[in-house]
């Protein structure tokens, strides 16, 4: 009973606020509703019973991915009649899109019925390791069985990382940069030199 | 709870619904008084440190000076700037402010005694403490105005930094403890050293990584040294400027609210928890819950105590070191305790 009340509410939750991150008229309010909408699919994953997957969808997405969203999407300044004519133009591509999207996931679900997923070949599914929390569990299966998957994934990430540091990294001459190291390492010997000058001889420096 | 409730002859759904409100309540109302209370030790502490006498007024030996700000702060006119984004405005604080009682869902408050026994605590603490950054960063933005701006701006580059190395030393705890549930991570303490001390942070491994914590949980909650955010000298008071009246209250609460729980995160983690200090039975007699209020109040100490002696940390000084110092720093620390664990065969 709960679990169907709770069910009903995250998802039209998140059916609506999906609808209205499309349908608003200001980018922070789209964001905002994207950032719920997000919440609430956490909320159905506790609902589906995988507790680990919520969290990380919060961690990573409302937590980390949506805060760099709303960070750009503020600093924009954004001319709302130049959108509006813009959105007219992509239409026919955004529809072109949510078909391409919708059919695929139409097509995910039917496979999913058909059977349970297989990476390489069926046989080497391996089952779902009984009688440990979903952590664990996921755990037991992506560092044996998957390992060459996930390190694979990682490495790719890394790159990408690195690509985007090399990308937008420049050496800029003209600024003055903070030495840390030099700065501790800095003794009152070189810095300071105590003269005793005669008088109306000067120093010279 | 809920046993007792269905011995009094009502059906599990409702008792168990009835337990849970009464345990937030149980929770929630305590960890309010104790805000309002620490906000005074705050301000006691540092008049101490600066040889004033702090707050001396109201009530005996000013103890009631909190509630009597609160009272003040109640019966001001909340004003709302013009040109503000009216329902993110309002929002922002309530955000802010539920964030910050939200996550003591998970803390032991003695053995076996959380409001949500989940295997996924930690992860749901780091989840939580990830929204805080929206109540600020929403603030800025709804103020329509320069300084709330810059200061949510610095508020989610300095929380993002902060949350991926908090994130590296959690899991150097959840390694050795085994676990993400803080009930289990404060068992896996009973006699951690040589079977005497009760907590984690008297590990040679894990003493380094207690200390990046304690760091990085000031930064996280935006105290002093690391309060850009409402730098009084450059930016008037941060994301709070335009605030007046109760919602600027539920930012000042919250931000307390924030510090204790980091406090008892910290207790829990490295501490010990409810456990006493020393794995020795007469100790176990006092309650857990003292045990855990006294290490949450050192803490607390230790935060005011920082407040009141270290300069505020410059902006490219606080990204340096979120990202060139602590980040790699926990990583080799996820790094060794791996491996020292594998080594001893602690996994087996």
């Amino acid at each position: 009973m709960i679990q169907a009340i709770a069910f009903y509410l995250f998802a039209t939750m998140m059916i609506t606020s999906g609808a209205v991150t499309i349908l608003a008229r200001n980018p922070v309010h789209s964001v905002l509703w994207l950032i719920l909408a997000f919440f609430n699919a956490a909320g159905l994953m506790v609902l589906a019973g995988a507790e680990f997957i919520a969290m990380l969808l919060i961690i990573v997405y409302v937590g980390a991915v949506a805060v760099l969203f709303l960070f750009v999407v503020m600093m924009l300044n954004i001319d709302f009649a130049e959108m509006r004519a813009g959105f007219i133009r992509n239409a026919p591509l955004g529809v072109v899109l949510g078909v391409v999207l919708f059919v695929e996931l139409f097509v995910g679900i039917l496979v999913r019925s058909a059977g349970d997923l297989a990476i390489g070949n069926a046989a080497s599914v391996s089952a779902v390791p009984a009688g440990l929390s979903n952590t664990a569990a996921i755990g037991a299966l992506l560092y044996t069985h998957y390992l060459f998957e996930f390190e694979a994934a990682g490495m790719i990430l890394l790159v990408a990382m690195i690509g985007a540091i090399v990308l937008t990294h420049r050496q800029r001459s003209d600024v003055r940069g903070q030495n840390v190291s030099k700065q501790v390492a800095r003794r009152p010997e070189e810095a300071t030199i105590n003269v005793k000058p005669e008088i109306g001889k000067g120093v010279s420096l | 709870m809920t046993p007792f409730l269905q011995g009094l002859g009502l059906p599990f759904g409702w008792a168990w619904t009835l337990a849970t409100i009464i345990e937030i309540l149980l929770i929630a109302l305590p960890v309010m008084l104790a805000v309002a209370m620490v906000i005074y030790a705050d301000r006691k502490i540092w008049a101490a440190m600066a040889l004033r006498r702090g707050p001396n007024v109201v009530g005996p030996f000013g103890l009631l000076q909190s509630f009597a700000d609160g009272l003040k702060v109640f019966l001001q006119e909340t004003i709302i700037p013009a040109a503000a984004n009216k329902t993110l405005f309002l929002i922002a604080p309530i955000i802010t402010f539920t964030v910050a009682l939200l996550a003591w869902a998970v803390i032991p408050f003695a053995h076996g005694a959380m409001l949500a026994d989940i295997n996924v605590g930690l992860l749901y603490i780091l989840a939580i403490s990830s929204l805080g950054v929206y109540g600020i960063v929403i603030a800025g933005w709804a103020s329509n105005s320069k300084y709330p701006f810059f200061s949510a701006m610095r508020a989610s580059a300095q929380m993002i930094s902060y949350e991926v190395s908090i994130g590296f030393i959690l899991i150097c705890v959840v390694l050795w403890a085994g676990s993400f549930n803080l009930g289990v991570i404060v068992e896996a303490q009973k006699g951690f050293g040589f079977g005497v001390i009760n907590g984690f942070w008297c590990s040679p491994l894990l003493f380094p990584v207690w200390v990046m914590f304690l760091i990085s949980s000031m930064a996280e909650t935006q105290r002093a040294p690391f309060d850009l955010t409402e730098a009084e000298s450059e930016l008037v008071a941060g994301y709070q400027t335009e605030y007046s009246s109760m919602a600027f209250a539920l930012y000042w609460l919250g931000e307390y609210a924030n510090v204790l729980l980091m406090c008892a995160l910290n207790a829990t983690l490295f501490w010990g928890g409810y456990l006493p200090p020393f794995n020795w039975a007469p100790l176990y007699l006092v309650p857990g819950l003292i045990w855990l209020i006294l290490k949450i109040l050192f803490g607390f100490f230790v935060f005011s105590w920082v407040k009141a002696t270290v300069p505020r940390y410059r902006y490219d000084q606080l990204m340096r070191l979120g990202w060139k110092i602590f980040l790699p720093l926990s990583l080799l620390f996820v790094f060794l305790v791996s491996g020292y664990l594998m080594l001893i065969g602690h996994f087996a």
